[in-house]
């Protein structure tokens, strides 16, 4: 474990590239993470982020460069060992198991905290129970967190869409994450609903998880990032706090070229 | 993709080194058993036959996946149903001199087992897929229509064997040619011409004909496809039509070197599937060559080894090492469900 | 999907319950005969009490069978082979080792075939282990058909195993099952001891897929990538339910062994295989109950059929065969997630209409989109 890391960065992001049969989503971009903040990428629809998200939880390899968590190397680990060092995310386009109730889908979560198997679960044996019955509790705890306590036992598809996004959430930090990747957890929301969401993600940086945030709602992001990276067709064209980066000609020119096509 | 074997060059490199066991062994066992040239190239002989309608049925398997994913167990019984209406329709007592009666029983046989695969695409998975089935669901569909057809053919067939005539002398034993010592049967040459002239029909059908490209189209992208205007629905009608139609005709050629029965469906459906994997289930040409080369390897196989029982063993040993080590298929085949990490 | 956790664990404690009763009750019918009649004569002939035997050792099959395609989301297409290698390793190792004084003393005594019961089991779930690591790589189709090669493969080795197997005829004489001087025999001792098993493996199977394996297993069946992200070993997971699968197989084919005394190559073939999977795919897939119904359905269509299909038309054999093929295809069509899914959602329904129901709740339950 790498430990103490000077400049007390938990995710350092180096030349970092991705490929997709010669179309180049990521290229060449570097960023650090500085534990305890809340850091977030932006840009328009298509500049890479959520490709980003993929690279860094290994659930897509990389082409080239390096991503080094607490100070380790990690791409080319498969993804459930990305999560087991403490590297949780959500998604943009909701994964939310369908299949099973608002519940369960935490007690996935804490899939990493117990470790009972198929023996022991098979023939219900105390240790798996004693377990089952931590997660449980772990899970409801998680669940009142994000507020969906009451709705527990509902199946996790009958949701309405805000609320499946704050169960990802709680899925999420169910694992016990050190960084918490956040991939567009305001998209569909409503006005009150983000401004819950603000509050939320403030709550979970206060309590000791770094946050990395990919979103393109502009307000929602200068309201709550710390620092922000933009990325433009895959390339980071600016770095800094939001005053910095809302004064930058290149983002604003960026931004303005892509909203014109989007209006077309 | 870097898996259970390490990188690829290990992988080609244990590759090249099985396939040098392999002929060794082969060699070195026919050697033993003192086959000459003359054994492999009458094996060879006798492996083409078969094997080209394993790649006819192979032909079915990819025209279908290709359009609509489905992997149709079905296949196989287009072949059975070819050879049995064929037999029934010649069987016929009408008034027509043989060589015409055959030629309208082909015809009639042609055009019902279509009309069966049509029925069949918009009876059972035309509906599935508009209620948005998931593709297992499809698979046991095929498989349901399968066990019915099967059932349904007992029914009107029983389960005696059929005759079809062989073509050049209508009558139950062929004409036998003997060229250099060997056997070749006159119906072998029929086998060879038809999967010659389908092929050049299907070629024609594809690369000229308006429909045949946007057949095309829409086994390479189906969504842009559709937004070009053509009709997936239409599309997928067409591939269950071709693919039976193709099956009839191998059913009926086939069928005169046999002894067509109502089982009969299953084991063409099995190696035909192993034809199309080996083209990776995209290539039709590539399924064709697949179902030539698995004719021949299996029937070097058997005779080499003189283990007739474990024949169709190879054929399923060839399925499993192709998917565990090439899933795309080893004639020019696409990348399909493999595991992208 | 189907209901509430709390809710759910009722069901289940329920269902067993009235399962079980079930069990029991056809069982004394045929113990007691009340009234001098026994279980055929009470299903006019169709239904023998063989066939719950049948029903009950394919239970136990299938509940493996569906533990794999409905929760690990993984098609077998070749499950009949590891069937057949319990019958077989019970058939070979219970007639040849006493036959020719293998272990003198241990291969002789009333627990040397539950001793090979175990083994087979472990044999099994060894090959499968060793198979399913590489070839679980796969996905859907390309999965399905090695898993049918597979199962080609293992059919082949059974039919022409030679002496060891006995090729077409098989192997006959094996002894039945017995603790101490008690033999599981006649046929109605041998109904409950197939289906305790059966119950029992009902019971590990709900077991197993309300724990966090079963979890973790439900979540690889919704979402691959999002289960892997919360730390869900997807490749591991995938190869310990095909060996539990697998396992279960065997000790089913063990079962048979010892209720047919006599193993040929027939029920291991690619048609069995195929049955198994659309007794699981009709029953339900993502139901451990699915299971036991979409047995118990196959086997009174074709009984039914069979029967019915002689008296209408005179005849025998395959034809019944015509009857279930249209079903199955039915059933596909109209109720995709099996009859299993049909009745938890007429439960469901019931519950909504009497006792849960909460003011308020009724009106609008917002469909999220469908995640892609």
């Amino acid at each position: 474990m790498g430990g103490e890391v000077a400049g007390n960065a938990i995710l350092e992001i180096g030349d970092l590239k991705k490929e997709f049969g010669g179309l180049i989503a990521v290229d060449d971009v570097s960023f650090d993470v500085q534990r305890g903040e809340i850091f977030s990428i932006i840009g328009p629809n298509g500049a890479g982020k959520t490709t980003i998200f993929n690279l860094i939880s290994g659930v897509l390899p990389t082409t080239d460069g390096e991503i080094k968590f607490e100070g380790d190397v990690i791409n080319g680990l498969k993804p459930h060992v990305v999560a087991g060092l403490g590297l949780s995310r959500t998604f943009q386009n909701l994964q939310v198991f369908n299949n099973m109730t608002v519940l369960e889908n935490v007690m996935v979560g804490r899939h990493l905290q117990s470790s009972y198997g198929m023996m022991s679960a098979g023939l219900r044996l105390p240790g798996g129970r004693r377990e089952e019955k931590e997660i449980i509790d772990r899970s409801m705890e998680q669940l009142a967190y994000v507020g969906l306590d009451s709705m527990a036992d509902v199946g996790a598809s009958s949701l309405p869409f805000g609320q499946q996004r704050l169960l990802e959430i709680a899925r999420a930090m169910a694992t016990e994450p050190k960084l918490l990747m956040l991939d567009e957890p305001g998209a569909g929301l409503n006005r009150p609903e983000k401004e819950d969401l603000d509050a939320l993600v403030r709550r979970i940086r206060d309590s000791g998880v770094t946050v990395l945030l990919v979103e393109h709602d502009m307000a929602f992001v200068m309201g709550i990032a710390e620092r922000i990276i933009v990325l433009d067709y895959g390339e980071k064209i600016a770095e800094g706090t939001p005053e910095e980066i809302q004064s930058d000609p290149e983002v604003i020119a960026a931004y303005l070229g892509h909203e014109e096509i989007r209006v077309i | 993709m870097q898996g259970f074997l390490g990188n690829r060059s290990v992988k080609r490199g244990l590759t090249v080194a099985a396939m040098v066991v392999l002929v060794a062994l082969v060699l070195f066992l026919a050697y033993q058993k003192n086959f000459g040239p003359k054994a492999f190239a009458q094996w060879t002989i006798d492996g083409i036959r078969g094997g080209s309608i394993y790649g006819l049925v192979g032909l079915g398997f990819v025209v279908i996946f290709s359009v609509t994913g489905v992997i149709n167990f079905a296949q196989g019984e287009f072949v059975m149903l070819g050879a049995m209406f064929c037999a029934t329709f010649y069987a016929l007592d009408v008034p027509l001199p043989p060589p015409l009666k055959l030629v309208v029983a082909i015809i009639l046989t042609v055009i019902i087992v279509t009309l069966v695969g049509v029925i069949f695409e918009r009876a059972t998975i035309s509906p599935a897929r508009a209620r948005g089935a998931h593709i297992v669901t499809l698979i046991i569909i095929t498989i349901g229509f399968t066990i019915t057809v099967r059932a349904i053919a007992l029914l009107l067939w029983g389960s005696r064997a059929k005759i079809v005539p062989a073509f050049t002398n209508l009558q139950q034993t062929d004409v036998i040619f003997r060229p250099l010592g060997l056997t070749l049967s006159a119906q072998s040459l029929w086998i060879w011409g038809t999967v010659a002239v389908v092929l050049a029909a299907l070629y024609y059908f594809f690369e000229r004909t308006m429909m045949g490209k946007a057949f095309r189209a829409c086994a390479i992208n189906p969504r842009a496809a559709e937004l070009m205007g053509i009709n997936p629905s239409r599309m997928s009608l067409l591939s269950f039509a071709l693919a039976a139609a193709v099956g009839a005709v191998g059913g009926i050629v086939f069928g005169a070197a046999t002894r067509p029965q109502y089982d009969m469906g299953l084991v063409f459906g099995l190696k035909g599937f192993v034809a199309a994997i080996m083209a990776g289930m995209v290539n039709p040409l590539g399924a064709v060559l697949g179902g030539l080369i698995l004719g021949v390897a299996e029937n070097v196989g058997a005779g080499v080894t003189g283990l007739y029982g474990y024949r169709d063993l190879i054929a399923f040993v060839i399925l499993i090492l192709i998917l565990l080590f090439r899933p795309q298929g080893i004639i020019g085949g696409g990348e399909r469900g493999v595991e992208q990490t | 999907m189907v209901g509430e956790e709390g809710w759910s664990r009722y069901a289940n404690i329920m269902g067993l319950g009235v399962f079980i009763a079930i069990i029991v009750v056809f069982g004394l019918i045929e113990t007691i005969e009340p009234f001098g009649l026994r279980f055929r004569d009470l299903t006019g002939g169709m239904i023998t009490f063989d066939t719950l035997i049948r029903i009950g050792i394919l239970t136990i099959v299938v509940v493996g069978l569906n533990l794999l395609m409905g929760y690990a989301g993984q098609i077998s297409l070749g499950q009949a082979g590891y069937y057949g290698i319990g019958a077989y390793v019970s058939a070979i190792l219970c007639t040849m080792a006493p036959r020719h004084h293998l272990l003198p003393g241990i291969s002789d005594t009333w627990w040397w075939p539950w001793l090979v019961i175990v083994v087979a089991m472990l044999v099994t779930g060894g090959f499968a282990y060793l198979i399913g690591k590489p070839i679980l790589r796969l996905r859907g189709m390309y999965l399905a058909m090695a898993t049918l090669g597979l199962g080609v493969v293992m059919y082949t080795v059974f039919r022409e195993g030679g002496g060891l197997t006995g090729g077409h005829d098989g192997i006959s004489g094996i002894p039945r099952l017995s603790i101490g001087n008690f033999t599981f025999w006649p046929i109605e001792r041998y109904y409950w001891l197939v289906w305790a098993v059966a119950i029992a493996v009902i019971i590990i199977g709900l077991n197993v897929i309300n724990s966090r394996v079963g979890r973790g297993l439900r979540a690889i069946e919704s979402s691959e990538v999002a289960a892997s992200t919360m730390g869900v070993d997807t490749a591991n997971y995938k190869v310990q339910i095909f060996v539990l699968s697998a396992m279960m197989a065997s000790l089913a084919g063990s079962l048979y062994a010892h209720f047919q005394a006599l193993v040929a190559p027939g029920p291991f073939g690619f048609v069995p295989s195929v049955e198994l999977v659309c007794m699981a795919a009709v029953g339900g897939m993502a139901s451990v109950w699915g299971a036991a119904l979409g047995v118990t359905f196959f086997f009174l269509v074709k009984e039914v059929l069979r029967a019915r299909m002689h008296q209408l038309l005179g005849v025998g054999g395959e034809y019944e065969l015509i009857g279930y093929g249209i079903i199955l295809i039915l059933v596909m069509i109209f109720m995709p997630q099996g009859l299993s899914f049909g009745g938890a959602k007429a439960l469901e329904w019931l519950r909504n209409l009497k006792v849960f129901r909460r003011a308020g709740d009724k009106e609008t339950e917002p469909r999220a989109e469908q995640a892609v």
